[in-house]
């Protein structure tokens, strides 16, 4: 069924990129629905993320973009269809579920806590205990480890203008604390890290640094789903572009074969995007 | 990363831009919420101290840690609900009816004093655990749950009791064990101080080492971004409800040992004087923010007040009146602190 909108993706590949999609899909997702009373949110949708990979997922609003991410991440059970993490069937009933298989969120409304420090906000829920008894009988965190390898997280990611990991996040920049969500998706060995409009309250500087984080946790190895409203942006650092229309997929293109007026033409429904036949 | 060194430069430069006076006491208060009322109460100390010639003196300052302790115990319970932003009404109420079931049980005998004490402590962590399901299973604001607590608390301690009080001398020594004491520098100390000293450190340490700590200032901070790292928002508010009954449980312990009986309208004001602990002692209404070193030294400055201006014959209603003012100033200071710049 879904072969012919795969020949596209894949066509438009650039070669050195080819090898990815031979692999078998990280993440990937079969004719999910979801139903709200009345009111369907996904009409069967496919999905396929592979290693290594930043697949950006566009779409016009209520086409069903974040109810998907939703259902991959947890927070909805869809009614119907399978999900499959490296090759494994897998059902998330809470986020937690997702978080503990490796699938990592970085929400719209960033979900860190402004009052408590970088190094706290990076191990929330997953601190570290001291060893020996003050770990074990007196549940003593281990402040400094957390702190060490917390700076080592937020450097892996290129990030210079972070340096006291004790600092508050409410002093910090939008984008700096964007930066703190991101680290804290990419450093507990996760594979696959979802981003929700990451750059929508950024400026165009703090967007760049963003991007450029994009593309560090793809160059690790991890795969990225990006969900955007900003169509240069995706073109700059996608693979490839799911397109979201009337909770389906209308297809998925690649930067290289469409170009962005090509893309909001499909998006919107003025083009139909018919396989190689 | 050749194209950030000029904005990271700037950046930099902004940083270390010349701040004013003002701002820097901001910056510090931001960091350290206790400074406040620490210099308060330095100043209420010295205040007192060229007023009356009585005021620093062995003798008073004994009887002024004994008057503060169970406020101070109660204030410890409220400060955890207050973090999670969220407040107490009903921590006089299940002091009083922890109490009275101590001591009637106990009377004359009737019951081991140890047994007498367990039940007691028991019921008022049963009844922080009812205040804390109410919040999180039913949803009900807290301020809600713990105002129809409150009047049912109070009603049952009445009921229960029939208004009466218990004396001392029908209690087992253990009951009135905490209103013992011993001497340091001629200051007379209780074992209750000692108790309620040892209650601060315990949950201080919980607060600021612990990952249960952070959980409760992050569901105090932002309850839905709490949630989404992973963090059992019900469960952590859950346990500060009941962590929170436990403590009054102690503390009705406390006050038997101070007011030597159990008497149902012992500490009329209790709510008000806890809350009124912890918003001078820093701990922001908001949630989230504060610290409990804050709220011992909240606890100090209402009753050295209270103490220091019944030692110079001022009528009582001033120190309520300026103990309003305190509260007012003190919560103006926290707005002001939460506008810090970095």
């Amino acid at each position: 069924m879904s072969a012919p909108t795969m020949e596209v993706a894949h066509g438009g590949v650039p070669a050195d990129k080819q090898h990815i999609y031979s692999q078998e899909p990280v993440l990937s997702a079969r004719k999910l629905v979801i139903t709200f009373g009345r009111v369907i949110g996904l009409d069967g949708v496919d999905l396929d993320l592979y290693p290594g990979e930043v697949l950006a997922v566009i779409g016009d609003n209520g086409a069903g973009k974040s109810t998907l991410i939703k259902c991959l991440t947890g927070a909805y059970t869809p009614d119907s269809g399978e999900i499959t993490l490296s090759g494994e069937r897998v059902h998330f009933a809470r986020p937690q579920d997702a978080r503990a298989a490796g699938i990592e969120t970085v929400y719209q409304q960033l979900a860190v806590i402004p009052a408590l420090d970088i190094a706290s906000n990076l191990y929330l829920a997953r601190e570290e205990r001291r060893k020996g008894i003050l770990g074990s009988v007196f549940r003593m965190l281990d402040k400094k480890g957390m702190e060490k390898r917390a700076g080592q997280s937020v450097q892996d990611l290129g990030i210079q203008t972070i340096q006291n990991m004790g600092q508050a996040v409410e002093t910090l920049s939008g984008g700096q604390r964007q930066a703190v969500a991101v680290a804290r998706a990419a450093a507990f060995g996760s594979k696959v890290v979802i981003l929700d409009e990451p750059t929508a309250a950024l400026g165009v500087k703090e967007s760049g640094m963003v991007l450029d984080m994009i593309k560090q946790l793809r160059d690790r190895g991890l795969s990225v789903i990006l969900i955007s409203h900003n169509m240069p942006q995706v073109w700059e650092v996608a693979d490839r572009i799911h397109i979201q229309r009337l909770g389906g997929r209308a297809g998925v293109i690649t930067p290289q074969s469409h170009d962005m007026g090509e893309g909001v033409a499909i998006m919107t429904g003025a083009k139909r995007l018919d396989g190689p036949s | 990363m050749a194209t950030t060194t000029t904005p990271s430069a700037a950046a930099a430069e902004f940083a270390r831009r010349q701040q004013s006076p003002l701002q820097r006491v901001q910056h510090q208060l931001h960091g350290r919420p206790w400074l406040s009322p620490l210099f308060l109460l330095l100043v209420a100390f010295v205040a007192f101290f060229i007023a009356t010639p009585t005021f620093l003196t062995a003798n008073s300052m004994g009887i002024l840690l004994q008057q503060t302790a169970v406020v101070a115990a109660l204030a410890v319970g409220q400060t955890l609900v207050i973090l999670t932003a969220g407040i107490d009404l009903s921590v006089g109420a299940i002091m009083v009816l922890s109490m009275m079931v101590m001591a009637s049980l106990s009377r004359d005998g009737g019951m081991p004093g140890i047994l007498a004490l367990v039940i007691g402590v028991v019921l008022a962590t049963a009844a922080g655990a009812l205040n804390g399901f109410l919040v999180t299973r039913i949803n009900l604001p807290p301020f809600i749950v713990t105002l129809g607590t409150l009047s049912i608390f109070t009603a049952i301690a009445l009921l229960y009791s029939g208004g009466e009080s218990i004396q001392a001398d029908h209690l087992p020594g253990l009951l009135n064990f905490l209103g013992d004491g011993f001497k340091i520098f001629g200051i007379s100390l209780t074992w209750g101080i000692v108790a309620v000293i040892l209650i601060y450190i315990a949950v201080g340490f919980a607060l600021a080492q612990t990952a249960w700590g952070r959980y409760v200032y992050a569901v105090g901070d932002d309850p839905e971004s709490a949630r989404l790292s992973g963090v059992a928002s019900k469960r952590v508010l859950l346990t500060v409800y009941t962590l929170a009954g436990l403590i009054y449980g102690l503390a009705a312990w406390v006050l038997i040992g101070r007011a030597g009986a159990a008497t149902p309208n012992a500490v009329p004001d209790a709510n008000l004087q806890s809350i009124t602990a912890v918003v001078i002692g820093g701990t922001s209404l908001f949630g989230g923010r504060g610290r409990l070193i804050g709220t011992a030294i909240g606890a100090l400055i209402v009753q050295t007040l209270q103490f220091g201006l019944s030692q110079m014959g001022v009528d009582q209603q001033w120190r309520v009146l300026a103990t309003g003012i305190l509260v007012i100033v003190a919560v103006a200071v926290d707005q002001w602190i939460r506008k810090v710049k970095a």
